[in-house]
């Protein structure tokens, strides 16, 4: 292939990537009310809006929250569970192995839906007490920080517990001491892996949530579908926000990645 | 020693007990409803129906036909670009590879939003051409799930069996279709169950672009609205089997590291 061909190639798939994102950005600067719309001139309303709607912030509050909180206690859960397993007999292993893989190749309105049933339609358990939502976010999460865990608990060096057992250490001291320690970067992107997903849900959400609570993907579907146009251009404000947070995350995590691997030389 | 062993692997506990209630009671729950009717007898009746009904199996149907296309489109869109990422000369592949796979930290709401501004302002009415714009929509989606897994393979590719091929007289295209193309079939397989399983049940992508193509997602969501939970368990039940046979092919072929589903960073 020629050189000018692969980069026309490259070219053209970052186009269709980027284009429909960036027209939006261009247009949540204006007072236009839709894409390709009347431009008559600059304009900060949209950002001003989506912070000055109540309802508005207190979806992204919401989403956050349970972002950060559900992806906390999945990370605790699958970190105790990736260790316990792999000091486990080969069968425990394999059969927790196996159970941790289902949610992963499951499509997630089945995963959504089946908590959906057995925790609401069965248990019984009111939608408005957040557990259910709670829960299915951690189910959709958990397994992926545990995949996450798993390869960094092989790369451990098994003789340093060992040894600050010798040197007198309890076991609880020589885990926290000790093993987690060198697990940490495994930890850390698990955690920011459970926060993407969640952040990222529609599926388990709509069907767990309290029916007054809405999180980004559910607020902004419903958003498609009504026609309140203040709503529709400060939520394309949103769009070009997060753009922006996720290219500065991404710059900011290489740019560390990058000076870890120097440090290591 | 053996008494810390124990020690170690009970750690496991909380999380076997989270996976058993909340991952695997609910799939035994969804079995239980799609055999149920909405007493709680047993009955084939959902089954029946759902493999009679002109309606459901055209809505079958429609989602093998647009799954396997927007598979298809994908993989005619990513193979080329990961092949040319995986192959440059540049010193900082991953960066470039990360302007690629970076939209999927996006919530997928805001960014169908904006491809659907950009398909009204091209297309004017978008409702005339729903075929068409559901794939785009889907592949728009999903697109970066295929493209990473398709260049770590590639990546992986040992290049002196490249050279042995050339060497040994095989002109590019032979050396293609003999050696890399073959060696990729990983990545190729793992990219397309990341594709193919959601786009036969994210029904989002098509309800926020106007569109009335039905495909199995939409059943479970409309049998939802409904609280029709034993028609939408068996739905669910049948996406199970789908997946259940999609992994058994996959695992043939597909190797460990990059076969789980969006799990990057």
């Amino acid at each position: 292939m020629k050189k000018a061909w692969r980069i026309c190639w490259l070219a053209l798939v970052l186009l269709f990537i980027y284009v429909p994102v960036l027209i939006l950005a261009a247009f949540s600067f204006t007072d236009a009310n839709m894409v390709g719309g009347a431009v008559s001139g600059f304009s900060f309303d949209n950002y001003i809006n989506l912070f000055k709607n109540s309802e508005l912030r207190a979806m992204i509050f919401g989403t956050v929250a349970l972002a950060l909180v559900s992806a906390a206690i999945a990370t605790v859960l699958a970190t105790l569970g990736a260790i316990g397993s792999f000091y486990s007999k080969k069968l425990p292993k394999t059969l927790l192995n196996s159970a941790n893989q289902i949610p992963v190749v499951n499509a997630d309105i089945v995963t959504g839906f089946s908590i959906c049933i057995l925790l609401i339609v069965i248990m019984r358990v009111d939608k408005d007490t957040f557990i259910p939502l709670g829960l299915g976010h951690v189910v959709l999460s958990a397994p992926f920080v545990y995949l996450s865990i798993l390869p960094k608990l092989k790369q451990m060096d098994n003789s340093l517990y060992e040894a600050a057992l010798d040197l007198g250490a309890t076991p609880a001291q020589a885990l926290f001491k000790v093993v987690i320690p060198q697990l940490i970067p495994g930890i850390l992107s698990g955690f920011m892996l459970a926060v993407t997903l969640s952040l990222d849900d529609y599926f388990v959400t709509t069907y767990t949530k309290p029916s007054t609570f809405d999180t980004i993907s559910t607020y902004v579907v419903n958003a498609t579908k009504g026609s309140q146009t203040e709503v529709k251009t400060a939520l394309w404000a949103l769009s070009t926000l997060i753009f922006l947070i996720v290219v500065v995350t991404v710059v900011v995590m290489n740019v560390l990645a990058g000076r870890r691997k120097e440090d290591s030389k | 020693m053996r008494k810390l062993r124990f020690h170690r692997s009970q750690l496991c506990i909380p999380y076997a007990l989270f996976l058993i209630l909340f991952v695997i009671a609910p799939l035994i729950v969804i079995v239980y409803y799609a055999f149920t009717n909405g007493e709680g007898k047993f009955t084939f009746k959902n089954f029946t129906d759902f493999f009679t009904s002109t309606n459901t199996l055209g809505t079958l149907l429609d989602s093998f036909a647009l799954a396997i296309v927007t598979t298809l489109v994908c993989l005619i869109i990513a193979y080329p670009t990961a092949y040319i990422l995986a192959r440059s000369n540049f010193k900082k592949k991953y960066v470039l590879l990360l302007l690629f796979i970076l939209p999927m930290w996006i919530n997928f709401t805001l960014r169908i939003t904006a491809l659907k501004e950009v398909l009204s302002l091209i297309e004017g009415n978008i409702a005339k051409y729903q075929f068409l714009n559901s794939v785009i929509g889907m592949t728009y989606d999903f697109l970066p799930f295929m493209i990473l897994p398709l260049y770590t393979s590639l990546l992986k590719l040992d290049k002196s069996l490249l050279e042995a091929a050339s060497d040994l007289g095989a002109n590019k295209l032979t050396v293609f279709l003999r050696v890399t193309l073959p060696l990729s079939v990983p990545g190729i397989i793992s990219g397309m169950t990341m594709v193919l399983l959601p786009s036969m049940t994210n029904y989002v992508v098509l309800d926020m672009l106007h569109n009335s193509t039905f495909i199995m997602g939409s059943l479970i969501g409309s049998y939802f609205s409904a609280y029709d939970w034993n028609n939408g368990s068996l739905i669910a039940l049948v996406l199970l089997v789908i997946i259940f046979i999609v992994t058994l092919v996959t695992n043939r072929f597909s190797d460990k590291d990059s076969s789980d589903r969006r799990a990057v960073i």
